[in-house]
């Protein structure tokens, strides 16, 4: 088994920021945004693009524009699936309708994950609209999905194993790909 | 678990988790569209051979929530002497293609029997027999009680919480799956009713048990669960007239208010208001009973989408 | 008819014997006797022909679940000659036709000797006395007579009852059940009914009966016969009774002395009966009473249902069991290889007693030269994995699946053999 690290800890640390500013320049601002995070990792990661925008725009209310989506409940594979467990949802605000949603996960795969996410996403209501962040797009779409804001484009075999590691979960934080 | 037909087939892991799950179906029942797509293609077949509205509609909620079909097949006093057995009922719905029965039976052990038969692979959900068992009331109990006394969002067992469950013992279903299910979860649970509904071996059952409520009152009680009295138990020479219950058994105002709001009220429901409950005890802020319904719906999504959301091995 | 010699045989006093049967009748006992069938006794009891006086044979009108044919073969292979067809039939055994029609289908079988038993009230309804007196007049010459299944509740009428039946020497066996007690009841009162949310049946239901019956048989001076006692109470109410010198007898059947209520598990139907299985203390007392005599013989209390009584929920279900097939291993596993009784006592609480108590000629008689040659083998050595296969009708047998100890392997009825290694002889024409 070999192992390749494609993202370090510093690589992770400057593409969140980066994100955070797409973000806030394709909203033209921070009016309206909502971050969620999709659980596990991309609730992590949510947090910190959410901390990343606040630090640089001061009427940016984490209470307000923060949260996270499970999507278990809504996955197209639950029946070959073991119980998975489920996680809180928590959607800071009581309407979503002309908010900005921004879903937000750790890797961007066949897609159905995000399919369940918009799924789950609209028994809140109807958001204005809804984009997507992802650490890392490793390809092989099996639906008409993409993503909005990339921290990293890392084309793979399907056979190939992708870990990500952030320092909340994990010793370490990197994105390595394991063959 | 394939099934759920008593409490004694759920471990102390598995009732928590069905009560985790159960916190986030709360959640989904609080959001602007209240249903899931995790039973999409699903058939849950309420079979009910006694009546009882309140549970079906909640099986039923709860089912389509997850967004599974429902059919509904109610047949009270069904026998074999009279019509259709219960062996043909299963058989016919079965050929149909139903994945879950809750089943609902005056006879005790019938959603046992349907289980340990062959006549249907599907799932049993006991949605209460005879005098045997309601699981699902009891899992729903334990919500109510954990979310009143430790918050909406804890996780834990029930450890050293004190539960006085009153009345009728001899013939309830709740007693019997409360006092299985609390003790597992580390709850201290005791028993108060007149002798005649209480029988001596209930000791096997519970920790503490009383033949005087003013006596067990006063053991500082968390929760205090009032059982419905049927009136049939006052002329099968039980308990002498209603009367005489109210005054002995019932959970009145002045006994409310010697409880100086300490306790936890509950209540299966259908309550019998001024027989075994007080009205004004029943919709005061230390009550729980319409909370209990409300869990009804989550305990009861929750123990569906284990047992069903998973291809059976 | 050709001549029998059993070699070897192990009689119930110990002695070591050949036997030689020829028309219908035991001729000598002895050494190296000859015969013109030679059966192999090298380890066998040779015992009188067992005599159940509680069986249901279920013809007329429930022949669906056993008929008097198929009840009789299950006897014979249980190692019986002689049985007592209890009165529960439809219709009811409470008159002189029924009974003769029991008694002529009997005969028509052959396998065994079929004792009608008659209703002591007309239907078993519990109000009126059936036609005892007539019964006991026809062909059928009925002296055991019972509502069994449902108690004779009423005192008044028991007491008529035994009053009436003293005149030709009847005697009344009382299926002990206070029914105000027992409304819905469907096993054994206490935690394990409980916890199963079913109607405890308690065992003073039982106890009460029979200290109520004791009382009056004394009264009357006649013969009362408690059937199929299960509780510790009712054995120390009929201990009292007989050391009080009441003429009463009792039975229990082989599944109260092995089976408790725990064999119900999660709502086995196959466990249900009445009266209930009971708590080990109540299987601890009623086997030690049947080893000091409190209790007088075993009866199977023989139950057959088909299937679709006992496929279905537990309040649905029908009481009852069989037994005919495996009451002999069960009376041996439980009482005798426990060393509670010896040889001589299993014959006399299988054979001689129910015969005496049934008033039934030419069984559970002493095997000697000039006795009828109504005879069984039983190896004890024999371990069987009891299975469904059955010679009964029906297959509610609990113990299947079970290992007991012990296997009739030849029945000889009239001085013909009805089993032979343990296989039904299948008889043609009428006791031929």
């Amino acid at each position: 088994m070999t192992a390749r690290t494609v993202l370090d800890a510093q690589d992770i640390d400057r593409a969140i920021v980066r994100i955070s500013h797409e973000i806030v320049e394709a909203n033209h601002g921070t009016d309206n945004l909502l971050i969620l995070g999709i659980p596990t990792r991309g609730v992590y990661l949510a947090n910190r693009i959410a901390q990343a925008i606040a630090k640089n725009n001061p009427g940016f209310e984490l209470e307000h524009s923060l949260g996270r989506l499970d999507v278990t409940m809504f996955r197209d594979d639950l029946k070959s699936q073991p119980n998975r467990a489920i996680s809180p949802t928590q959607i800071p605000v009581s309407d979503i309708t002309d908010r900005t949603v921004v879903l937000v996960d750790d890797v961007l795969f066949s897609g159905r994950t995000i399919r369940a996410a918009l799924d789950a996403l609209v028994t809140h209501g109807r958001p204005k609209a809804v984009r997507l962040a992802v650490l890392v797009d490793r390809g092989h779409r099996e639906l008409p999905i993409r993503a909005d804001y990339v921290g990293k484009n890392l084309p793979t075999s399907v056979t190939e194993r992708i870990s990500v590691k952030l320092t909340e979960t994990d010793e370490e934080q990197s994105v390595v790909i394991t063959q | 678990m394939k099934h759920l037909l008593s409490i004694d087939d759920v471990s102390k892991d598995e009732a928590l988790a069905i009560l985790n799950l159960a916190t986030e179906m709360r959640e989904v029942n609080t959001r602007e569209v209240r249903k899931l797509p995790a039973l999409n293609g699903k058939v849950v077949a309420n079979l009910f051979f006694e009546d009882s509205t309140r549970t079906r509609i909640s099986f039923e909620i709860a089912a389509k929530r997850l967004s599974a079909d429902v059919v509904n097949f109610t047949a009270k006093g069904s026998s074999v002497s009279k019509g259709e057995s219960l062996k043909d009922t299963v058989l016919t719905l079965e050929a149909m293609g139903v994945d879950a029965f809750v089943v609902r039976h005056h006879h005790s052990g019938a959603p046992q029997k349907i289980a340990a038969s062959n006549w249907s692979k599907a799932t049993i959900i006991n949605g209460g027999d005879g005098t045997h068992e309601h699981p699902t009331q009891a899992l729903l109990d334990a919500l109510t009680m954990r979310v009143r006394l430790k918050g909406a969002s804890d996780s834990g067992d029930l450890a050293g919480v004190r539960v006085l469950i009153v009345g009728d013992i001899l013939h309830s279903r709740v007693a019997r799956s409360n006092a299985l299910l609390l003790r597992k979860l580390g709850a201290i649970v005791a028993f108060a009713g007149p002798s005649t509904l209480l029988p001596r071996t209930a000791t096997t059952l519970v920790d503490e048990v009383y033949f005087n409520l003013d006596e067990a009152l006063e053991n500082s009680f968390d929760v205090v669960m009032m059982l419905r009295v049927q009136s049939e138990r006052m002329n099968s020479s039980f308990v002498p007239n209603s009367v005489e219950y109210t005054a002995l058994f019932g959970l009145t105002d002045e006994r409310f208010e010697n409880l100086g709001g300490k306790a936890l009220i509950m209540h299966p429901g259908p309550m019998n208001r001024g027989l075994e409950i007080a009205s004004k005890v029943a919709d005061s802020d230390s009550s729980a009973i319409s909370e209990q319904v409300s869990n009804g719906v989550a305990v009861r999504m929750a123990v569906l989408y284990r047992l069903l959301a998973q291809e059976s091995k | 008819m050709k001549s029998i010699v059993i070699k070897n045989a192990t009689l119930a006093n110990g002695s070591v014997t050949d036997v030689l049967i020829d028309q219908g009748v035991v001729q000598q006992l002895g050494g190296s006797l000859k015969g013109d069938r030679v059966i192999k006794g090298d380890g066998l009891m040779l015992l009188a022909g067992f005599v159940d006086l509680h069986t249901h044979l279920r013809e007329p009108g429930f022949e669906a679940s056993e008929t008097v044919l198929t009840g009789s073969k299950a006897a014979a292979v249980g190692g019986y000659t002689a049985i007592h067809a209890m009165a529960n039939t439809n219709p009811v055994a409470d008159n002189a036709a029924v009974v003769e029609q029991v008694h002529r289908l009997g005969v028509d079988a052959g396998y065994v000797e079929v004792r009608p038993i008659g209703a002591v009230t007309q239907g078993l309804e519990g109000n009126q006395l059936a036609d005892l007196g007539l019964m006991n007049k026809s062909k059928a010459g009925v002296t055991v007579f019972s509502d069994d299944g449902k108690c004779v509740s009423d005192a008044l009428v028991m007491r008529r009852a035994l009053e009436y039946v003293k005149s030709f020497g009847g005697v009344i066996a009382q299926h002990a059940q206070e029914p105000s007690l027992t409304k819905n009841s469907t096993m054994n009162e206490g935690a394990k009914a409980l916890k199963l949310g079913l109607t405890g049946w308690p065992a003073v239901a039982e106890a009460g009966i029979i200290a109520r019956d004791v009382l009056l048989a004394e009264a009357t001076g006649s013969r009362l016969h408690i059937c199929h006692l299960s509780t510790a109470e009712a054995v120390d109410v009929v201990r009292w009774a007989k050391k009080r010198g009441i003429n009463v007898t009792a039975e229990v059947t082989p599944h109260h002395l092995l089976l408790t209520e725990d064999a119900i598990g999660e709502y086995n139907t196959v466990y249900k009966v009445n009266p209930p299985l009971r708590t080990n203390t109540d299987v601890e007392a009623v086997r030690a009473a049947v080893a000091d005599g409190t209790i007088d013989i075993v009866a199977t209390d023989h139950a057959p249902h088909a299937a679709e009584s006992k496929d279905c929920e537990w309040g649905e279900a029908a009481f009852g069991m069989t037994g005919l097939e495996t009451a002999a291993a069960v009376v041996y596993t439980t009482l005798v290889k426990t060393g509670l009784i010896d040889w001589e006592k299993f014959q006399f609480i299988m054979s001689t007693k129910p015969a005496e108590i049934g008033g039934i000629a030419g069984h559970g008689r002493p095997i000697e030269a000039g006795s009828p040659a109504n005879l069984v083998l039983f190896d004890p050595k024999h371990e069987v994995i009891v299975s469904g296969n059955t010679h009964s009708k029906s297959q509610n047998s609990p113990y299947i699946g079970m290992t007991l100890t012990g296997k009739v392997t030849h029945t000889i009825y009239n001085g013909r053999l009805t089993v032979t290694d343990g296989r039904l002889v299948e008889l043609e024409g009428n006791n031929a």
